[in-house]
């Protein structure tokens, strides 16, 4: 945008609003991360801000390596059973298989929508666009019971599909969007030098939607690491299968005043999450843009 | 799509030897989900094999399903291989999404074991039960209250961030922006220090604290109704405005600066340009931002199930439908109150299809 010259005042007013705003926004996460290091005499006793104003600065790692140690039950300190490692181990189990296999699914299919032609394209893709926005919930309740007949209850196979399932219009509709945009002459030419649709698609296309095979893959690994209603629906609460979100949750419940290992749990859980996050923010706000350009 | 390409031929031995692979593979596949199922294995085997056969194993399939449509004669083939490239997801968003939907408007209609018909009983209860009534309520000052500020934030915060410093404002965005990698269990630990509450004068929540020292004595925030349902909406404003900013920024920097100049020129005070030009400018970008926060906020759920468990006069609509199908076991209230939500979004549906229609690309 071409700068204004705005009065001095007015500039005033705009940084104090956003500063004010900004600070009203990063507080409650530095006061968990703040929170996360201290020891527990202090975390009982005093508001974390202490640490500034009355200069407590006595930090520590053991709130790290109590929700982190494995349970060996040996000791009968009961940070010793928190064992979170487990539950990291299980949501990167969970989440892999349950981004990359529908970016695969979608793709084909997203390539079939945008380049071929067969009866009942547009309806099957408008089918696509209506599912978008149903909730989860109608879907709950009879999977679960096929689930229980099918023995699928509380496997990870159970969850990667539902996954699938449940990201695949999102999924389809993104890779469609950017599918149809590549331009036509690639795939005109190659169809004249005798390519297939198999071969133009893993030859032209993968290699061409990588940006946006990216996005998806952030909103879909962010969406089902942060879950945790699907979990508690179809993972159950066996504890060589809980993820993360169902630990905080019990921790939530069983250490609601040991703020210092509720904080450090709670941190331990957002991570992996922010890296991927922070890391590739360009394609998530890429993917954000091109799926609000429409509903 | 016409090709060109020269028959080979005699494609039979071919065909058959690579149906012959395909129903190898088949088989394979199919022992490969038993033992993926039994889920007994160490759980990095099994993350390996899943990451094989979810990936690898379906990328088999799709290959050599192709090559053997490929090798079929033209007629065939053009007929064929889009169903290779389109069934799969399909068949995934069949079963999992629309079959689910009509079992579920089935299910609603009988009992909580699905046994005997009820007829629109269900129904009755979700439109009538306190605890429905209730979450009606709740949802609405959701949507109002949270969607609301969400959007106008989210929008204040990117006109104003816009006018400074560039490295300032990627600064600001980032920070109203992080929220949104969080987990709703882990902003439910951030926002529950926050509220912290403890008798005396030592507090370790940041909201009482501020209070004890302005002189009033410290308050359990999360039981104090309907205060508290004002305190959870504070935590989906904190995670939402984020995703509004994001976009509303991008449609911001996309407006014309002549057009603003113009403005300017023409004597228009900042205020006047803002409601005058930029916010019709972007004002498809604003529907479709709330609307998207609105289908959002109305499914929310974690946020009340870690902070409150929807008690103390929080129950939302969602809560309370994972309350019936999985605490109580009702899968009749559970399916009737999923209708309900199914309901509320038919708008939205409805809209979006209409749009597709209208303005689809390459259809």
């Amino acid at each position: 945008m071409v700068a204004h010259k705005q009065s001095l005042s007015s500039q005033i007013v705009i940084y104090g609003i956003l500063i004010f705003l900004g600070l009203l926004w990063t507080i409650p996460t530095f006061g968990l991360l703040v929170t996360s290091f201290r020891i527990p005499d202090d975390t009982s006793s005093s508001g974390w801000w202490e640490v500034f104003t009355k200069g407590q600065f006595n930090f520590t790692l053991q709130n790290y390596t109590a929700v982190l140690s494995p349970g060996d039950g040996a000791t009968s300190n009961t940070a010793a059973t928190i064992n979170l490692n487990q539950a990291i181990v299980n949501t990167v189990i969970m989440a892999v298989p349950s981004t990359v296999i529908p970016i695969f699914l979608a793709a084909i299919a997203a390539y079939a929508f945008a380049w071929m032609s067969f009866p009942g394209r547009k309806f099957l893709f408008m089918m696509l666009v209506a599912l978008l926005v149903v909730p989860l919930q109608m879907s709950l309740i009879p999977i679960l019971r096929d689930y229980r007949g099918l023995g699928l209850n509380g496997t990870f196979l159970g969850v990667w599909l539902a996954n699938t399932g449940f990201g695949l219009p999102l999924a389809t509709y993104l890779l469609y969007n950017y599918i149809v945009t590549l331009p036509k002459e690639v795939f005109e030419s190659a169809v004249v030098d005798g390519a297939s649709h198999p071969v133009i698609f893993s030859k032209l296309v993968v290699p061409l939607s990588m940006p946006a095979f990216a996005s998806f893959a952030i909103f879909q690994f962010l969406w089902v690491w942060n879950g945790v209603l699907i979990p508690l629906i179809f993972l159950g609460n066996d504890p060589s299968r809980t993820v993360l979100p169902q630990r905080i949750l019990d921790m939530i419940g069983t250490y609601a005043t040991n703020w210092q290992l509720l904080t450090a749990g709670a941190f331990v859980s957002m991570f992996i999450p922010l890296v991927v996050f922070i890391g590739f923010q360009q394609y998530f706000v890429r993917g954000l843009l091109a799926g609000s350009v429409k509903g | 799509m016409t090709s060109a390409r020269p028959q080979p031929a005699n494609n039979t031995p071919k065909l058959l030897g690579l149906s012959a692979v395909l129903a190898v593979t088949l088989v394979i596949y199919y022992y490969v989900f038993l033992f993926l199922r039994e889920g007994t294995a160490n759980a990095w085997i099994i993350f390996a094999v899943s990451l094989l056969w979810g990936i690898g194993g379906v990328w088999l399939l799709f290959v050599l399903t192709s090559s053997i449509v490929d090798l079929l004669n033209e007629k065939w083939r053009q007929k064929i291989m889009p169903w290779v490239f389109a069934l799969p997801a399909l068949a995934m968003v069949f079963y999992y999404l629309l079959l689910p939907t009509i079992r579920t408007i089935y299910l609603s209609l009988f009992n909580d074991d699905s046994t005997k018909f009820v007829g629109i009983d269900n129904y009755i209860y979700a439109f009538t039960s306190p605890n429905m009534l209730e979450s009606f309520k709740n949802n609405l000052v959701w949507i109002i209250v949270g969607g609301g500020l969400s959007v106008v934030l989210g929008l204040l915060i990117a006109a104003l961030a816009d006018r400074t410093h560039p490295k300032f404002e990627v600064l600001m965005k980032a920070s109203v922006f992080l929220p949104m990698a969080i987990s709703m269990i882990g902003a439910a630990v951030i926002w529950r220090l926050v509220y912290a509450f403890a008798p005396g004068t030592e507090q370790v929540g940041l909201l009482n604290a501020v209070n004890v020292t302005l002189g009033g004595s410290p308050i359990p925030w999360l039981n104090q109704r309907p205060l508290n349902t004002y305190l959870l909406i504070v935590i989906l404003i904190w995670m939402q405005t984020g995703f509004a900013l994001v976009v509303f920024s991008a449609a911001i920097k996309g407006i014309p600066s002549e057009l603003l100049e113009a403005a300017r020129i023409d004597g228009a005070s900042e205020l006047q340009s803002f409601f005058k030009i930029t916010l019709p400018y972007i004002q498809i970008t604003v529907i479709s931002v709330s609307t998207t926060i609105v289908i959002f906020t109305l499914k929310v759920f974690d946020i009340v199930f870690g902070m409150t468990g929807g008690n103390f006069g929080t129950q939302v609509i969602a809560n309370e439908q994972y309350v019936q199908m999985f605490r109580n076991s009702d899968y009749g209230r559970g399916s009737a109150i999923a209708v309900v939500l199914l309901i509320t979004v038919l708008p939205v549906v409805y809209y979006n299809i209409r749009d597709f229609g209208q303005n689809a690309k390459g259809f």
